[in-house]
C-alpha cells in the first residue's frame, strides 16, 4: 500500500539515496542457549522517531542495549553514521539512554545529574551551566534545580531523566519504556511533548515500549518486534490499516480475523479482486488483494471492528451478513457488538455513539445486519 | 578483562591467599610434624632441607588425639541421621495414613518420630558391637581427653543451642506482634548487646553467679536456699553464658522470617476453624522454619570452637576443644598437637557449614 | 492487625531483662566504694579515677584504638572491593576459591584463625607486635565488610551505573562518582562493624601480639580470669557507655533520616 508521497513529508525509508544514521546488520545477540536477537537486519534514519514495539521477552530491550553498547552482538554488526560501534564502549559512544527506572543519581540534585555527563565532555565550564539551563528550560524543571530526586514527583523524575540524557546533545537517544512508570493521563500529556521535544532538538529518538497505542502516537516508524524478528517495520498508518501477518493485524488493535480458502475468480472481475469462501453455507467475502493469490489458498481476513457497520435493516454494500446479538460493550464514545454470524464465528462491529442515547434500540438477541465495503479489510497469508 | 578489573581481583585475593590460606596450610604441615626442644620447638623444618622435611611428616598426633575415633564417631552420627532421613517419612506415612493436622496428631507424629530414632540407634548400636573387635584397632585412642573434649563440646553446643532456640523463639515472635513503632526500638535493643565486647557480657556473668555473687545473695535473701548454690565453674555457667551471647543470633533470622510473613495467613487459618495455639502451630511455626534452622547454625557453629565462655565461667572439668587447643598450644607449648586438634576441629565444622550454606540458598531460591 | 498477648509481652519483659540485667549490675556496683564487688557500700567514683591511673590499662587502650583503626580502615577497603569483585565482576578463574576465602573466615573458630596466623607469621619470621595483629584483624574483619557491603550491592540498580557509563565516565569514574557515594552508608557500617570486632577481639589477638603490645582485651582477659574487680567494672560501664551512645546515635539518625525522606516524597507527590 505505499502511496506516492509528497517531497514536504519526511520520510527517508522511501528515497533510496538517504543515508540510514544506524545499520543493524544480520546481528544475532544469544545469552546462552537463548537466541535475544536473531539474524535481524534494520536501518534506522536520520532525525526519526522510532519506536520499537513488541510484548515482553522479544527482544527490543536487547536491540537497545546494543545500540547503547551495553551488550555486544554475537555475531553480525552495528554501523553508527557508517562506523562499526561494536567494540565501542559506552562512555565513548555519541548516544545517551533514558532509563527505564530513569537512573537518575539519588545523591545529587537535579541540576546535577542534568550537568553529569556534560562535565565529563570536554565542554568547558561555563558553558556547562548555560546547557543545564537551557535543558531545565526545555523541560520545565527551572523551580527543581536544587531538589534531589526523591523530592520531586514521578513525572518530574521522568522529565529530569530526559533532560540529562539530551543535554550532551547525542546523535541518538534510546528510551526504554520511558513513559512505563506514569499513570494513564500524565503519559498521554508527556507523549505530546516527548513529539515536541523530539522536533525541537532534531536528535534522532529510538524508543522501547509495549504499549501499542503509545507506540501509534509519538512514532514515525513502528517495528513490530517477535521471538528477536521483525515482524512488519513501517509507519503506524501501514501497521494498522496494513498489517503483513495476523500476528501484527492481532497485535495492533482490535480486529476480526475470519480464516478461508480462495475461490476462482468470475470472469470479468477486477484483477485485484478475491473472494474467500470461509463457509460452505454462507456468501463468501468480497475483498481486494494485490498479493496475486491463487485459488483455493488459505488465507485470514482481517478486518477492523470500527469498519463494520451494523444495522437492523439489509443495507445494500459489498459484504452483508446477518447475525444475533450476543453482547454490547458500552464505552461511552462508542459501542462494540459481539454478533455470532455463524455457529462459532462472532464478528465485532463498533459503531460510535453520536447521539445521546441513541441506537438503544439495539439490545442482546435482535437480528442485526453487518456489512463492509471490498476495501475495507486486508487479506493475510501468515 | 582489563588491567583494571585485574588489579581490583588481584589485592583482595592475593591478601586471602597469603594471610588465610597460606597459613592454614602451615598449620597442617605442623600437625604433620613432631614435638622438639627448639625454636620453633617443632620438627622437621624447611632448615632441614625439602625433602628430609617431606619424608619427615607423619599422623603420629592424629593417632595420639584419636582422630579415628572422632571421625568414627561422627560417621556414626552422620549415618544416623541419614537412616532417620530415610526410615522417618515411611514409618510415618504407615502409620498415620491421612494427613490430619491437629496437635494431638502432631504429638502422634513426634512420637513416631521418637520411636523411629530409638529404633535407629539401637540398630547400629547391635551392628557396631558385632563389628567392634574389628574396628577397635581403627578407633585406639591413647589419650581420652582430646576425644572426650570434642564429644562434650559438640553436646553442649547442641544442647546450649536448643536452649537459646527456647528462649529466642518467643522474644522474636513477641517482636514481630509488637506495633509496628515499637519494632524498630526492640531490634535495636536486640542488636546492641551484639555490638558490645563479648568479653565483658561473659565477665558480666561471673560477679552475678559466683558464690558469693548477686544471684545467691538474692537467693539467700529470700530464703528460697540456705546454702549458696555453685554454679560458676560448671557447666551449667557454660550454659548460660552461651544462650546469653549468642541470644541475639538467634532472635534476628527468626524475627526476619516472622515479619516478613504475611498476617492474613493467621486470620485465614482462624477463619478456616483453627484456634489461636493450632493457627500458630499450622501456620506461623512451619513459616517460621527457615529462620530458625538459620539461627540455629548461627549459634551452633561458633560454640563448637568457643574458648572465652568455658575459660571464663567454666571449671577444670569443662571440656571444650577450644579451650584444649589453647592450653595445648600455650600452657603446653605443643604446637604440632595444638595443630591437630584444629585440623580436626575444622573438618567437623565442615559438615554444619555446608549444611548451613545449602538451607540459606534454598531460602533465597 | 497483630494481636500482642499477655504471652507476647511476658516474653519481651523476661527476654530483654535477661539481656539487660547483667550489663545493668555491673554498671550498678561499677560505682560502688567497696574493694569487696558484691557487697554494696555507698555510692563512689574512684574506680573511675584509679583506672585512669593505671598506665597499663591506658596503654593497653591506645593500642587497642591503634589496631582497631588501621584494621577496620584497610578491611574496609580490601572488603568493599572483595564486595565489588563478588557482585559485578562475572566468572574469573578461581572465583569459586574466592567466595570461599571470602566466606570462610566468618565461620571459622577464632583459636584455628589465630593459631594458624601466629604459626604464618613465625614461619615468615615477621616480630609479633602491633603490625601482626593489624594484619590478622584486617584478614577476618575484611569478611565482615565484604557481607555488609554485598548486600548492598545486590539492591543496587545496576542502571545507575550504566547510566555513569552512558553519560561518558570510565568504569572507574562511574564506581567514584556514582556507586561509592550511594553505597556509603553500608562502607560506614562496615567499617563500623569492623572497628568494633577488632575491639572486642581477644582470641586473635592473644595469638598474634607480642609482648610490648597487649591489647585491651587480653588486658581485661588476664585480669578477670582471677575474679570480679571493680576496675574491671569501671572499664566495662564506660565501653558498654560508648557503644550505647554509639548505636542509639545511629539508630536515630538513620531513622529521622528516613523520616525525612518520606515526608519529602509525600511533599513531592502533593506537587
Amino acid at each position: 500500500m505505499a502511496q506516492p508521497k509528497p517531497d514536504t513529508i519526511f520520510a527517508p525509508w522511501d528515497d533510496p539515496t538517504a543515508k540510514p544514521l544506524i545499520q543493524f546488520k544480520n546481528v544475532t545477540k544469544r545469552f546462552g542457549d537463548f537466541t535475544a536477537i536473531d539474524n535481524l537486519t534494520l536501518d534506522i534514519y536520520a532525525q526519526e522517531f522510532f519506536a520499537l514495539l513488541g510484548p515482553s521477552g522479544c527482544g527490543k530491550t536487547t536491540l537497545m542495549r546494543m545500540l547503547g553498547g551495553f551488550e555486544t552482538p554475537t555475531e553480525g554488526h552495528i554501523f553508527l553514521d557508517g562506523v562499526d560501534i561494536g567494540p565501542v564502549p559506552p562512555n565513548e559512544r555519541p548516544v545517551n539512554m533514558m532509563f527505564q527506572s530513569y537512573a537518575l543519581f539519588p545523591h545529587l540534585t537535579v541540576w546535577d545529574n542534568i550537568a553529569f555527563g556534560l562535565k565529563r565532555s570536554d565542554m568547558p565550564k561555563d558553558e556547562i551551566g548555560d546547557r543545564v539551563e537551557k535543558m531545565l528550560k526545555l523541560t520545565q524543571l527551572g523551580k527543581f534545580a536544587k531538589r534531589k530526586p526523591h523530592q520531586i514527583s514521578g513525572g518530574q523524575r521522568q522529565r529530569v531523566a530526559l533532560a540529562r540524557s539530551l543535554a550532551k546533545a547525542p546523535k541518538l537517544l534510546l528510551l526504554d519504556e520511558p513513559l512505563g512508570a506514569l499513570d494513564k493521563k500524565l503519559r498521554h500529556e508527556t507523549q505530546f511533548e516527548l513529539m515536541d521535544i523530539q522536533e525541537t532538538t532534531g536528535t534522532t529518538f529510538v524508543i522501547v515500549t509495549h504499549d501499542q497505542e503509545e507506540a501509534m502516537t509519538v512514532a514515525s516508524r513502528v517495528a513490530v518486534m517477535v521471538d528477536g524478528t521483525l515482524s512488519q517495520v513501517a509507519t503506524p498508518d501501514q501497521i494498522y490499516e496494513a498489517p503483513n501477518s495476523t500476528y501484527v493485524a492481532d497485535f495492533i488493535g482490535d480486529v476480526n480475523l475470519i480464516e478461508g480458502v480462495i475461490e476462482v475468480p468470475e470472469k470479468g472481475a477486477a484483477k485485484d479482486a478475491v473472494s474467500i469462501r470461509w463457509s460452505s453455507t454462507e456468501t463468501p467475502i468480497n475483498a481486494t488483494s494485490d498479493l496475486g493469490l491463487a485459488a483455493a489458498a488459505t488465507v485470514h481476513f482481517a478486518i477492523r471492528p470500527e469498519k463494520v457497520s451494523i444495522s437492523t435493516e439489509k443495507p445494500e454494500a459489498d459484504n452483508v451478513m446477518s447475525g444475533k446479538i450476543l453482547d454490547i460493550a458500552y464505552l461511552g464514545n462508542i459501542s462494540t457488538y459481539h454478533v455470532e454470524v455463524a455457529p462459532g464465528l462472532i464478528i465485532k462491529a463498533q459503531a460510535t455513539n453520536v447521539r445521546r442515547m441513541s441506537r438503544r434500540n439495539l439490545t442482546w438477541e435482535d437480528h442485526v445486519y453487518l456489512s463492509w465495503t471490498d476495501t475495507a479489510g486486508v487479506v493475510l497469508t501468515s | 578483562m582489563n588491567w583494571r578489573a585485574r588489579l581490583l581481583i588481584f589485592v583482595p585475593y592475593a591478601w586471602l591467599l597469603v594471610f588465610f590460606l597460606v597459613p592454614f596450610g602451615i598449620v597442617l604441615k605442623i600437625s604433620l610434624s613432631d614435638i622438639a626442644l627448639a625454636i620453633p620447638p617443632y620438627v622437621p623444618t624447611m632448615k632441614d632441607g625439602f625433602w628430609t622435611m617431606i619424608t619427615g611428616l607423619d599422623l603420629e598426633n592424629y593417632a595420639f588425639i584419636g582422630a579415628g575415633a572422632v571421625f568414627a564417631t561422627f560417621a556414626l552420627i552422620v549415618l544416623a541421621v541419614g537412616m532417620f532421613q530415610i526410615l522417618y517419612p515411611r514409618v510415618r506415612r504407615a502409620l498415620i495414613p491421612d494427613a490430619r493436622y491437629g496437635i494431638f496428631d502432631s504429638a502422634a507424629v513426634a512420637l513416631t518420630a521418637l520411636a523411629v530414632a530409638v529404633v535407629n540407634i539401637a540398630v547400629l548400636v547391635a551392628v557396631l558391637s558385632f563389628l567392634f573387635p574389628i574396628l577397635s584397632d581403627f578407633v585406639n585412642i591413647p589419650d581420652f581427653l582430646y576425644f572426650a573434649a570434642y564429644l562434650s563440646s559438640l553436646k553442649i553446643a547442641l544442647i546450649s543451642t536448643f536452649l537459646t532456640l527456647l528462649i529466642g523463639y518467643p522474644i522474636a515472635y513477641g517482636m514481630a506482634r509488637s506495633a509496628e513503632h515499637w519494632r524498630p526500638t526492640l531490634l535495636m535493643l536486640v542488636i546492641l548487646p551484639f555490638w558490645t565486647s563479648f568479653l565483658i557480657r561473659v565477665y558480666a556473668w561471673m560477679g552475678i553467679l559466683s558464690t558469693e555473687g548477686y544471684l545467691n545473695q538474692l537467693l539467700l535473701n529470700i530464703g528460697i536456699i540456705s546454702d549458696p548454690l555453685v554454679i560458676l565453674n560448671t557447666n551449667v555457667a557454660v550454659y548460660i553464658g552461651i544462650v546469653y551471647t549468642y541470644l541475639p543470633f538467634m532472635v534476628l533470622p527468626i524475627y526476619a522470617a516472622l515479619d516478613k510473613m504475611d498476617d492474613s495467613l493467621v486470620e485465614a487459618a482462624e477463619d478456616l476453624g483453627c484456634t489461636t495455639l493450632s493457627a500458630f502451630w499450622l501456620v506461623t511455626a512451619p513459616l517460621s522454619k527457615p529462620g530458625v534452622i538459620a539461627g540455629c547454625f548461627l549459634v551452633f557453629i561458633p560454640t563448637l570452637g568457643e574458648f572465652v565462655i568455658p575459660s571464663l565461667l567454666g571449671g577444670s572439668n569443662t571440656l571444650m576443644i577450644g579451650k584444649v587447643l589453647w592450653e595445648e598450644f600455650f600452657n603446653n607449648r605443643d604446637w604440632p598437637v595444638a595443630s591437630a586438634v584444629a585440623v580436626i576441629l575444622l573438618l567437623i565444622l565442615i559438615i554444619p557449614i555446608v549444611l548451613f550454606q545449602r538451607n540459606q540458598q534454598g531460602d533465597e531460591s | 492487625m497483630r494481636k500482642f498477648s499477655w504471652f507476647n509481652a511476658t516474653s519481651l519483659t523476661f527476654g530483654f531483662a535477661f539481656l539487660y540485667l547483667p550489663m545493668l549490675i555491673l554498671i550498678i556496683y561499677s560505682f560502688n566504694e567497696s574493694r569487696l564487688v558484691t557487697v554494696w557500700a555507698g555510692f563512689s567514683t574512684k574506680w573511675y579515677g584509679e583506672l585512669f591511673q593505671n598506665e597499663a590499662f591506658l596503654d593497653a587502650a591506645w593500642v587497642t584504638i591503634k589496631v582497631a583503626f588501621w584494621s577496620s580502615t584497610l578491611a574496609t577497603i580490601l572488603g568493599t572491593m572483595a564486595a565489588y569483585i563478588m557482585v559485578r565482576t562475572g566468572q574469573f578463574r578461581g572465583r569459586g576459591l574466592f567466595s570461599g576465602m571470602i566466606y570462610a573466615p566468618l565461620v571459622m573458630p577464632e583459636v584455628i584463625t589465630g593459631l594458624s596466623l601466629l604459626l604464618f607469621f613465625i614461619a615468615i619470621g615477621l616480630d609479633r607486635g602491633v603490625i601482626t595483629i593489624v594484619l590478622a584483624h584486617t584478614t577476618f574483619a575484611m569478611c565482615y565488610v565484604s557481607v555488609v557491603v554485598t548486600s548492598r550491592l545486590v539492591s543496587f540498580d545496576q542502571s545507575l551505573e550504566e547510566a555513569a557509563l552512558d553519560l561518558g565516565c570510565t568504569p572507574f569514574d562511574a564506581f567514584r562518582s556514582v556507586t561509592l557515594p550511594i553505597i556509603m552508608p553500608a562502607v560506614i557500617s562496615g567499617w563500623l562493624l569492623a572497628f568494633t570486632l577488632s575491639l572486642d577481639d581477644l582470641v586473635i589477638a592473644s595469638f598474634t601480639s607480642g609482648p610490648s603490645s597487649t591489647t585491651l582485651p587480653i588486658k581485661i582477659f588476664s585480669a578477670v580470669r582471677l575474679g570480679v574487680t571493680p576496675e574491671i567494672n569501671a572499664l566495662s560501664t564506660i565501653m558498654i557507655g560508648l557503644v550505647t551512645i554509639g548505636v542509639i546515635s545511629a539508630s536515630l539518625v538513620s531513622r529521622s533520616m528516613s523520616i525525612k525522606a518520606r515526608a519529602d516524597e509525600r511533599r513531592a507527590e502533593q506537587g
